[in-house]
């Protein structure tokens, strides 16, 4: 059985920072993480490959070269093989662009029976590329999964799907988007580490690797595009008002007054 | 830019036929053609295996013909026989945009798209709320979700109709089921919209959305491909005032499946999870972030949410430590609000809560820290410990509605 995990660099966006007078982020000295899904989805993956035993484990991703470290961070927790879809061409990609791509190298790495990924990536949170991804191949999705049953030849999946919780079942191939519901990441080991800078390493694929057509790919490939960016205008008429707890507590129900929101009976 | 099939390479193996979204390949004499029908959105060139169909000019940008798309579409999402409240907000905002198209540029007309099964007396209900047309797909098959047969309906209805706009709501439904579509029919699609409008120079739609995790607002645009688009983040839009006099038309259409959309084995409901806190309707919120400190500081504020018959939401901070249930959250992966009064309790004012509350008629804030960001983002901080003021409030507001009763 081989199981793909697609991966994203993310900014981590708990560190991200406006440049309040461009409206600009600064992306200066903002660390590059796996995006926390994906990392769920590679452990979801090494446990199927623990349960089943006869697994392999492959990660995917799409990004500048520098990319390839997110890629060897997941070799080091346990993946066997890692790709990154590298070429300047695909820049620029909105989701459909990049699933395309992402699909086409799933094609060369064929055959696959299994994708995972993490339902949605922390910088864009869109949740598109999984589905999109499953659509470029003609394969079931399954989405927002928090338990993955797979067998040889199929997978069966609870989601929290909204108000309710579903249980989908497929044949594979499939692909199935992951929640952070569905288990604890793993930590890297010293032995896993070794074992990644020793025997694995990052294997490049570029637009002519992948025979993608090239009116699909990156910029060109996309359909949307960004007309503008803006701060949001969180700011408010930001009165400070001190006193003693029932100055204060007096203060708040002049409020409820005013607003009308006061309880009569 | 248009689609050229080469007679000489097609080998009339008819892989392109079913790709095309608006049915616009044929066959004839053994080889693939183009009817008129063909928009050039360019789903059918990664169908041929033998490289026969290219983009004339070249390789360059797909451009799709757009000319003949209008109206404004809803992916109407039902469940347990209702139709989502969510839906029902886009619809309104659907109207708000129809109704803005002084120009009756190609929007000016909303239909909502109803599949499902049971319906009974939704269309009459989607009229009344805005909607001009409704399309009904009433079948036993579409009676619970699946990803499969509902992006078959969805793409039927869009190649028979060719919307300039179809919009669904950011619910795990609608993010399962919009980019399946979008990429069948070789769209564009902007995730989670919180802002919608038409652009005034040339009618096309203006999509914004939060991104990196709410800290800057993107303006997404579709320009060149059809239809626009976009799921819609429920909590934000506001739906329309019923008008039981409105009139509206229905259709119905059938599910029709081929060989190729059995992709699911098997689909059930295990459990119905429906969320306790309903803040739809809720006049204020009481919400507690990291300064509450503790389970115990949510039974504080449970006790100040009696008294005001208020509903309590929380930071994803104290969701994370496990204070309060993952229901409560508010905020950018959380719910979005507009009460008319949020009461922020320990909360710093993070971009990422504060994008959930930007709709709140007023916002005060509790808060020990006067340096906390939260105070330049509520209309009034009151400064000091919160586990003595809320106490004296609660007693304060009891004590008052004893005296009035």
């Amino acid at each position: 059985m081989h199981i793909v995990v697609t991966i994203k660099q993310v900014p981590d966006t708990n560190e991200v920072r406006i440049d309040k007078k461009t409206g600009t982020l600064i992306r200066e000295g903002v660390p590059a993480i796996m995006n926390p899904e994906d990392k769920h989805a590679l452990e979801a993956a090494l446990c199927i490959r623990e349960e089943l035993g006869d697994v392999k484990v492959t990660v995917l991703s799409m990004g500048p070269p520098q990319a390839g470290n997110t890629l060897m961070e997941a070799l080091c927790l346990g993946a066997d093989e890692a790709f990154l879809a590298c070429d300047k061409a695909f820049a620029g990609a909105d989701t459909l662009a990049t699933a395309y791509t992402l699909a086409m190298a799933l094609k060369k790495i064929a055959p696959v029976d299994l994708v995972l990924c993490g339902s949605q990536a922390i910088d864009g949170d869109t949740a598109q590329v999984g589905p999109q991804i499953a659509e470029c191949l003609g394969i079931p999705q399954i989405t927002y999964a928090e338990r993955i049953k797979a067998s040889e030849k199929s997978v069966e999946v609870e989601s929290g799907f909204g108000a309710v919780r579903r249980r989908v079942s497929a044949d594979l191939p499939a692909l199935v988007t992951v929640g952070k519901a569905i288990n604890r990441p793993r930590y890297k080991t010293m032995k896993g580490i070794a074992a990644a800078f020793r025997d694995k390493g990052v294997q490049l694929l570029t637009s002519q690797d992948i025979k993608v057509n090239p009116g699909r790919i990156g910029l060109t490939g996309s359909p949307t595009s960004v007309k503008k960016t803006f701060v949001p205008e969180l700011g408010r008429a930001g009165r400070i008002i001190d006193g003693g707890p029932e100055t204060l507590s007096l203060g708040i129900i002049h409020t409820l007054e005013a607003e009308n929101l006061l309880p009569k009976s | 830019m248009s689609i050229i099939i080469d007679t000489d390479i097609c080998t009339g193996c008819k892989r392109c036929i079913p790709a095309c979204p608006y049915d616009a390949l044929a066959m004839e004499g053994k080889k693939a053609v183009r009817t008129p029908a063909c928009t050039g959105c360019g789903a059918c060139l990664d169908a041929c295996k033998y490289s026969a169909i290219s983009l004339a000019g070249g390789q360059g940008r797909i451009k799709m013909d757009i000319t003949g798309f209008s109206g404004i579409y809803v992916f109407i999402e039902t469940l347990g026989g209702a139709i989502s409240e969510g839906s029902l907000e886009i619809l309104g905002k659907a109207r708000e945009l129809a109704d803005s198209d002084a120009a009756s540029r190609k929007t000016s007309r909303v239909t909502a798209v109803l599949p499902g099964h049971a319906l009974d007396r939704m269309p009459e209900e989607l009229i009344a709320l805005g909607a001009d047309h409704v399309i009904i797909i009433d079948d036993p098959r579409l009676a619970v979700y699946r990803t499969d047969y509902y992006t078959r309906v969805i793409t039927d209805v869009i190649r028979e109709k060719m919307p300039e706009i179809i919009l669904f709501g950011a619910t795990p439904l609608g993010r399962d089921l919009a980019p399946r579509i979008a990429n069948r029919i070789k769209t564009g699609l902007t995730a989670d919209c919180t802002g919608l409008s038409l652009c005034s120079k040339d009618g096309i739609l203006l999509q914004t959305r939060p991104a990196f995790g709410g800290n800057i607002m993107a303006t997404i645009v579709c320009p060149d491909n059809r239809p626009q688009m976009a799921t819609v983040r429920p909590g934000v839009m506001r739906r329309a005032k019923r008008d039981s006099n409105r009139i509206g038309t229905t259709e119905t259409m059938a599910l029709t499946l081929g060989k190729k959309d059995d992709l699911i084995r098997h689909v059930e409901v295990v459990e119905n999870t429906k969320d306790a806190i309903d803040f739809e309707d809720a006049r204020i919120i009481i919400a507690g972030g990291r300064g509450i400190k503790g389970p115990e500081g949510f039974e504080l504020l449970g006790k100040l949410a009696a008294a005001l018959g208020a509903r309590i939401g929380a930071t994803r901070a104290a969701v994370e430590a496990g204070w309060i249930s993952r229901a409560h959250q508010i905020g950018q992966t959380g719910k979005t609000v507009r009460p008319d009064l949020y009461i922020a309790c320990g909360v710093s004012g993070s971009i990422q809560h504060m994008a959930g509350v930007m709709g709140a008629g007023r916002i005060i804030a509790v808060n020990s820290d006067r340096n906390a960001p939260i105070c330049e983002m509520a209309d009034e901080t009151y400064v000091g410990d919160l586990f003595s003021i809320l106490p004296e409030l609660t007693r304060e507001i009891t004590e008052r509605k004893t005296t009035a009763a």
